[in-house]
């Protein structure tokens, strides 16, 4: 327990120190809260531009925490041998990547608090309740354990510079095509069918779904969620390579 | 023989026939050798000997193809959370995150054990404190080589496998290494190192395992190494070494034209009479030695490995 609390607090603090993984989890967030909120570059569906795009952003700030800073700053660590010696220390796996998954769960709620908070100043108006909220976390909450597992599964088995790539591509990817900013309604059917299937994607749409109309979440949102955050963060431990 | 827990081990470090094959190389071919406990095992071999394989596998990064390794009686891959609580390892590319600083690191490190050795001791040790609070990124290779050393010996390791420890190190911290492997034979541990240093494994080294090509060319100690009584004699000029080998009773050659190897062990008598020898050929004795250096005996065993492979 020691060493899994000191090794989440090193992992926070190096995160904190990042500028590049900073400006990936919170500016980029921000900027685009503020600039899709203010701006009509894009059709949302009624109920306030604000309403539609504080939960997606809510959802990018996962996917760019859970996946792409997480994947690319334990790339790195694996290109500099770091994890090639913490193997050969008692820290152990699993106390690496529950560290790693905890100090990914620190930042997120540092994340929602600046975001929600700037929202909250552009005039936004979460509904759902209590219940709402706490279906809201559960959402985030296993869509970060599924965005960490590709992230992982990502960093575990490509060269650093290749999962820099991957990573960066696979955010700008699923930024346009999950229902973050551009509402699902506005895409081609096949993406619409496709994005359900993403954890980002049901991620999206669970967050519209409670905090934008204070509705139930649909079946398949949930299902998604929960078969990619058991099956993915596996699939990297299976496949995670120190060296 | 040491008891860890109910068992008791032979060979801090064991590898019976062991083969580690990778898709298109056979990296270690049926390699057998053991450490013991409170002994310095150095590990020689050329680039792509399979020496850092070897220790890679000791150090359960991949099991291997056949044959077995134990290290502390336990299985490197099966066994593995309790093999690296009793084992430091200092690893060719192994790394720690560029803006913790030695003193950060260390601290972190320690709470990965239960009976950590205090930081500062560490750091004063290997002669640390003045970039303690120093960044990673911004530490010398010689620095950054004695930080991993720092880290390989806080959990009190009974085991320490160090691949290349004293690479970019200067001749001052050479010597604080040294120092260390010394003192942590006379505590009991059992040292396995791979160096490219044939000097540093002669001061150093107890046992020596030489590999070439995936195979061990040869291991025993020093003594053993040095194969059959020889005396070196270098002169100032070139000598005849056949009148020479006449007065001393025994074959001379001349490996080089001032450097003579004769079969033969070195007494007084047989030292005054080359430098008796020496004088009335108007040469003087520059070097004399009674058995053929690690590096010597090295080369030709490489040599000799290679050209009989091939």
């Amino acid at each position: 327990m020691r060493a899994w609390w000191a090794q989440t607090r090193a992992e926070v603090r190096m995160t904190i120190r990042r500028g590049e993984t900073l400006l990936l989890t919170l500016g980029i967030p921000v900027v685009l809260l503020i600039f899709f909120s203010l701006t009509h570059v894009t059709t949302v569906p009624a109920g306030g531009r604000i309403n539609f795009i504080a939960p997606g952003i809510l959802a990018l700030c996962v996917l760019s925490t859970s996946l792409v800073a997480l994947s690319i700053a334990t790339g790195f660590e694996r290109s500099y041998g770091v994890l090639r010696r913490l193997h050969v220390t008692p820290l152990g796996q699993r106390r690496m990547i529950a560290a790693k998954i905890a100090g990914v769960i620190a930042t997120e709620v540092i994340q929602v608090v600046v975001l929600g908070l700037v929202a909250l100043a552009l005039h936004w108006h979460p509904h759902g309740g209590l219940t709402g909220t706490l279906h809201a976390a559960l959402a985030l909450l296993l869509g970060s354990a599924g965005c960490a597992g590709i992230g992982l599964l990502l960093a575990g088995r490509l060269r650093a510079e290749v999962n820099l790539a991957a990573s960066n591509g696979l955010y700008l990817v699923l930024l346009l095509a999950s229902g973050i900013v551009v509402p699902l309604a506005s895409m081609p059917s096949l993406v619409r069918r496709v994005a359900l299937y993403v954890p980002s994607g049901a991620m999206a749409d669970a967050l519209h779904s409670i905090l934008g109309h204070g509705a139930h979440v649909n079946a398949t949102d949930w299902w998604s969620l929960g078969l990619w955050a058991l099956i993915a963060p596996l699939l990297a431990a299976k496949t995670f390579r120190f060296d | 023989m040491q008891r860890l827990g109910s068992v008791f081990v032979s060979y801090a470090i064991d590898v019976m026939n062991l083969v580690v094959q990778f898709p298109s190389l056979r990296a270690v071919d049926d390699v057998s050798c053991h450490v013991a406990y409170g002994q310095v095992t150095t590990l020689l071999g050329p680039n792509g000997a399979g020496k850092t394989t070897l220790v890679e596998t000791l150090l359960g990064f991949r099991a291997p193809t056949s044959g077995s390794v134990r290290v502390h009686g336990l299985d490197p891959v099966r066994d593995h959370a309790e093999v690296v609580v009793r084992t430091g390892a200092l690893l060719q590319r192994g790394g720690v995150w560029f803006p913790m600083t030695p003193v950060q690191v260390l601290e972190l490190t320690a709470t990965y054990y239960d009976q950590p050795r205090e930081p500062g001791e560490l750091l004063a040790l290997l002669g640390l404190e003045g970039c303690a609070r120093t960044p990673w990124r911004r530490l010398s290779g010689g620095e950054q080589q004695r930080t991993l050393l720092a880290l390989a010996l806080l959990g009190r390791p009974r085991v320490l496998v160090l691949d290349e420890p004293t690479t970019a190190v200067d001749p001052e911290g050479r010597q604080v290494i040294r120092e260390l492997i010394r003192a942590e034979r006379d505590r009991g541990c059992a040292l396995l190192i791979t160096t490219h240093e044939l000097t540093e494994a002669e001061r150093s080294a107890d046992q020596v395992v030489i590999m070439n090509h995936g195979r061990v060319v040869v291991q025993g100690t020093l003594d053993e190494l040095a194969g059959d009584a020889l005396l070196i004699i270098e002169t100032s000029r070139p000598v005849d070494p056949i009148e020479l080998g006449r007065r001393l009773g025994c074959a001379v050659t001349a490996v080089e034209p001032t450097r003579l190897h004769c079969q033969i062990a070195s007494t007084p008598d047989r030292v005054a009479l080359v430098g008796a020898y020496l004088d009335e050929h108007g040469a003087t004795l520059t070097s004399l030695r009674t058995r053929a250096s690690l590096e010597e005996r090295y080369l030709d065993l490489i040599a000799e490995s290679t050209r009989r492979s091939s």
